[in-house]
Parts: C-alpha cells; sequence; structure tokens
C-alpha cells in the first residue's frame, strides 16, 4: 500500500476534477430496418432500451465502488441515414423514437442522427439531411453529425454547401434559445466510428454489435503536475504530461473494462481526450498557459498545443492497447473558462482557434457567432477546416452556432456544461461564389497508398 | 476483494474507533493501517478486505461517505483497483 499514490489519486478526483467524461454505449441498429419508419421506430426503440437497460445504473456502481465521478452515460447508435434509406423523408419518426428511448434510459444524449457523405450524397442522403433542423428543435438528447470529407476521397462540397443551410435553419427553428440546436450538430472530416464524445458520437458499420466506450479527462489534473515544475523545460514538461495522461488513461481503461464486462458487451476504446468544462481548473486554455503563455490565443499558443496533444497521445498510448476515438485535446470556447476570458478579451481569434486545429484532436467546436452570418460563410469556414483534416489525416470538426439576434462581442449562456462564450467576429468578406461551385475537391496525393 | 479507506479531517478523539467499528459491523476486515497527523489534520489510510461484507461495494462505499459526514470527517471506501492501476505500469 502506497500511501502516496492514494493521496494522489483522491487530491486527482477531489481537488482537480479528474473525472470519467463519459461512459458511452455504442449499438447497432442495423438488424432494426424494417419495411416501413413506423416498424423501424419500434424495432429502434426497442432495441435500445433493451440492450442499455442498465447502463446508468451500472455507471452509478462503478462509479460508487470506485469513487471517481462518471459525468454523462450516453449512447451511440449506427448512423440513421443507412436505416431510413427506403423511407429518408420519415427519419424524424426514428429520431423521436431515439430521443424518448434516452429520455427513458435516463442517459444525457445520444449520437448517431448522421450521414457518411464525404465523397457523394446519394438521394436518400439529401432528403435525410433535410430532416435534421427539425429533428434537433424537436428532440432533447438526440445529437446528428454529417461527414463531408476524409483523406481518403476528399471534400464533397456540395455536402458542404448543404452543411452550411443546415447549420443556419436549425439556428433559426432554435431562435428561442439562442440556436442552441447547432450545439447538438456537427460537422466532420475523417469521423471516428468510436467517438465516445458528443456531438459527434456514432456507432459505425465497422463496430461490434454493441459495445462500450469511454472517455477520459483531466485537464485540471495536467495543470496540477506542470505546476509543480514551473522552471521545467519543454522535454521535462512533455514528459510530465505524459505521465499524467498515463494515469488518467488507466483510470478510463479500468471503468471501461469493468462496465463492459458488468453490460455483456464488447469493451470498444478509450479516448484520451481532455475535455475542458467551465469550472475552473477544468480547462485545456489554462494547461497553455501554465507552460508559458500570457494567455492562450498569442504567438506559441499553436507550439505548446502541439506539444500538450502529442504527449496526451503517448501517455495514454502506453496505459491502454484500446485507444481509439478522437484522443487528444480538445478546443471548445464556451465549454473552457480559459477559452471564454480570451475570446471576451480579444485575445483569441477564429483564425487562431483554426491554425490550433491543425495541432489538436479535433476543431472548431462552440464557438458563437453572428446571427447574420450567410450559410456560405459557415460552409465556408467548414470548408477550411475540412481542408486542414483531409490533408493532415485528422479528424477535424465544426461546431458552430450562428446565435440569432446576436452581433459580434454579445454574450451567449447556453447553460450547463455547454456553457457560456462572446459571439465571435468573423471575416466580412463574401466565400458565395467558392460554395455556389459545388463539386468534389479531389482526394489529396499522399491518400494513394495501395 | 480488496477496498482503500481514507479518512481526514480536524484531529479528535474517537475517529479511529467510529472507522473500526464500521468496518467490524460490516464483516470488513483492516489489514494494514498507516496514521498520521499533520498540522492538527487527521490523515489514515487503511487497506480492507471486504470479501465478507454481505453488501455490494457500492452500498458500503455511500454509507461509509455518510459516516464520515455524521463524525464531521470526509470518508471515501473505495475499490483498490483504482490505485493499482493508475501507478503501475
Amino acid at each position: 500500500m502506497n500511501q502516496a499514490n492514494i493521496i494522489e489519486t483522491i487530491d486527482m478526483i477531489e481537488k482537480e476534477h479528474l473525472d470519467i467524461r463519459t461512459v458511452t454505449m455504442g449499438i447497432s441498429l442495423l438488424s432494426c430496418i424494417r419495411g416501413t419508419a413506423d416498424e423501424t421506430a419500434r424495432a429502434v426503440y426497442d432495441r435500445v432500451l433493451t440492450k442499455a437497460e442498465n447502463l446508468v445504473g451500472c455507471v452509478h456502481a462503478l462509479s460508487r465502488e470506485y469513487g471517481i465521478p462518471i459525468v454523462n452515460k450516453r449512447i451511440s447508435v449506427t448512423p440513421v441515414s443507412f436505416l431510413t434509406a427506403a423511407f429518408p423523408e420519415e427519419s424524424g419518426k426514428i429520431a423521436l423514437a431515439l430521443d424518448r428511448a434516452a429520455g427513458e434510459l435516463g442517459v444525457d444524449f445520444l449520437g448517431g442522427y448522421s450521414a457518411l457523405v464525404h465523397k457523394g450524397t446519394a438521394e436518400f442522403e439529401e432528403k435525410f439531411l433535410s430532416t435534421i433542423p427539425e429533428t434537433l428543435s424537436s428532440t432533447e438528447r438526440l445529437c446528428a453529425s454529417v461527414n463531408v470529407g476524409s483523406s481518403r476521397s476528399g471534400i464533397n462540397m456540395n455536402a458542404v454547401r448543404r452543411v452550411g443551410e443546415l447549420v443556419k435553419e436549425t439556428a433559426a427553428l432554435t431562435a428561442d434559445r439562442d440556436g442552441i440546436g447547432c450545439a447538438k450538430f456537427v460537422a466532420f472530416c475523417n469521423a471516428v466510428e468510436d467517438n465516445p464524445f458528443m456531438a459527434g458520437a456514432f456507432h459505425g458499420t465497422g463496430e461490434a454489435d454493441t459495445v462500450v466506450n469511454v472517455g477520459v479527462s483531466g485537464p485540471g489534473v495536467i495543470r496540477h503536475a506542470l505546476s509543480f515544475a514551473p522552471e521545467a523545460d519543454l522535454t521535462s514538461a512533455a514528459e510530465i504530461i505524459k505521465k499524467t495522461a498515463f494515469k488518467i488513461t488507466r483510470a478510463g481503461e479500468l471503468i471501461a473494462r469493468e462496465a463492459a464486462k458488468r453490460l455483456g458487451v464488447s469493451f470498444g476504446i478509450v479516448d484520451l481526450s481532455l475535455a475542458p468544462t467551465p469550472s475552473r481548473g477544468d480547462s485545456v486554455a489554462q494547461i497553455l498557459e501554465e507552460l508559458g503563455l500570457e494567455t492562450v490565443g498569442t504567438h506559441g499558443t499553436t507550439a505548446c498545443l502541439a506539444m500538450l496533444n502529442d504527449a496526451v497521445k503517448k501517455g495514454g498510448v502506453m496505459a491502454s492497447s484500446r485507444v481509439g476515438g478522437l484522443s487528444g485535446a480538445f478546443i471548445p470556447v464556451s465549454e473552457d473558462v480559459g477559452m471564454i476570458e480570451a475570446a471576451e478579451k480579444g485575445a483569441i481569434t477564429v483564425d487562431k482557434l483554426e491554425a490550433m486545429t491543425c495541432v489538436c484532436s479535433v476543431g472548431l467546436d462552440m464557438i458563437a457567432v453572428p446571427g447574420d452570418t450567410s450559410a456560405a460563410t459557415v460552409s465556408a469556414m467548414i470548408a477550411d477546416e475540412v481542408a486542414i483534416g483531409m490533408i493532415n489525416n485528422k479528424t477535424t470538426a465544426v461546431r458552430v452556432i450562428p446565435v440569432p439576434g446576436k452581433r459580434a462581442g454579445d454574450e451567449v449562456n447556453f447553460g450547463g456544461l455547454l456553457g457560456r462564450a462572446p459571439v465571435m467576429p468573423l471575416h466580412t468578406g463574401s466565400a458565395e461564389k467558392l460554395i455556389r461551385r459545388g463539386g468534389l475537391i479531389p482526394a489529396p496525393i499522399h491518400s494513394f497508398k495501395n | 476483494m480488496r477496498a482503500v479507506v481514507t479518512v481526514s479531517g480536524e484531529d479528535r478523539r474517537g475517529i479511529i474507533a467510529a472507522v473500526s467499528a464500521f468496518l467490524s459491523e460490516r464483516d470488513i476486515n483492516i489489514l494494514d493501517i498507516s496514521q498520521t497527523i499533520l498540522g492538527g489534520r487527521f490523515a489514515m489510510v487503511m487497506l480492507v478486505d471486504v470479501g465478507a461484507c454481505p453488501k455490494p461495494l457500492s452500498e458500503v462505499a455511500a454509507e461509509a461517505e455518510e459516516m464520515g459526514n455524521r463524525i464531521g470527517m470526509s470518508v471515501r471506501l473505495q475499490h483498490e483497483d483504482l490505485f493499482n492501476v493508475m501507478h503501475t505500469v
């Protein structure tokens, strides 16, 4: 019994916000496809209720037994567009069944109202995409995502154009709640099939029937560990981050293994992401500041984030043989107190955030933009971000909220884990013509690896 | 199955007695104790065997926390694997 190790773990939990961010059960719904939307909705509802019946209770028990908070219980499902290919206009019926099942089970979110259109959009997928705004405005817990590009296939610019319009429509339909529907909608490049985090989680078709994926977190723990070595050079700082990420990931793996065993399903992956919350001390931005930046967003931010992201991956990979998902550092603006403060004082801009997404685990996340931002501008932001993912062989994503009626500098409060954010200014030059062109941006040369 | 009990708070009489009675009432056997006072603060770590305890660990953990609240101390009872996996390669 090593007392120092025990006290270190307890301090991480009690003082540094160490938690398991999510236990997400991935459920294949391919066996639920029936001849009509109503029959499919019934089958989907029954299967989700049966498979995830014990999820919430099991997670509560694990949290108690191991004495570590588990913040979210979630479900991801097969992209719904696959289930409704024969009746895409009626996809909303599946959405309502899923939302109802999620509510009855007491899970926080259910992801997978999704379509994968990175190379082209089939007619049924066009129709499915059109149901997204209404679905997001009429459901509570359902999250939607669209994969519009990949390093292997290029960028489907027709889909990029359409997603920009969908973001605007979703904002308009949820205007009474500051466009919050957009917080449940993400556009991806290189979307992963085993992501436990929302809004982008879905259960890929290459996955086992039912799996448990766990997302760990703990930016506060990393920052705290670094605070003991204020003068360490960056090699030593990377080592500290690596060792700390190892410990955090181990805790996640323990929970994932145990949850999978008790629920009688496969152990999927541990996603070793640093996911901030709006609580002070639970911030990725503050890690970067601990490393020596006066404020996140200033020169040097990208270098710090690159080191952080890489060291987190190295520590995590050593800790578990089943690492997956997004794995790295998240930089959502409204969910990270350090980011919020930097945005409020104008220290961080959308351009700098875009640069940061070249080296972090995902992309432009939870950014409030002016309500009069055009659909073409949203599409152009998505195109830029997807291009970064395509060329760099990484996942990138865009989750922006054009807040109806708000202008740059106004503040918007989404509440809870979604946090608050100042509305950030965007460039005003039009990309209308580029977006109107449509077509496919061809796959990059380095995609031809066979 | 083994668990780790940690107790911390302001030092006073009867803490070990209260914690030991709590464990004994639930057929939990103490395997190792390490206790110290640092600047008036009581800190104790116990390794215990919960194999004979008839209740599920999650329930005992919740009861331990409640007992801690009653005696004005922070008391945690956790499965030992959390500490093992985090601190060994």
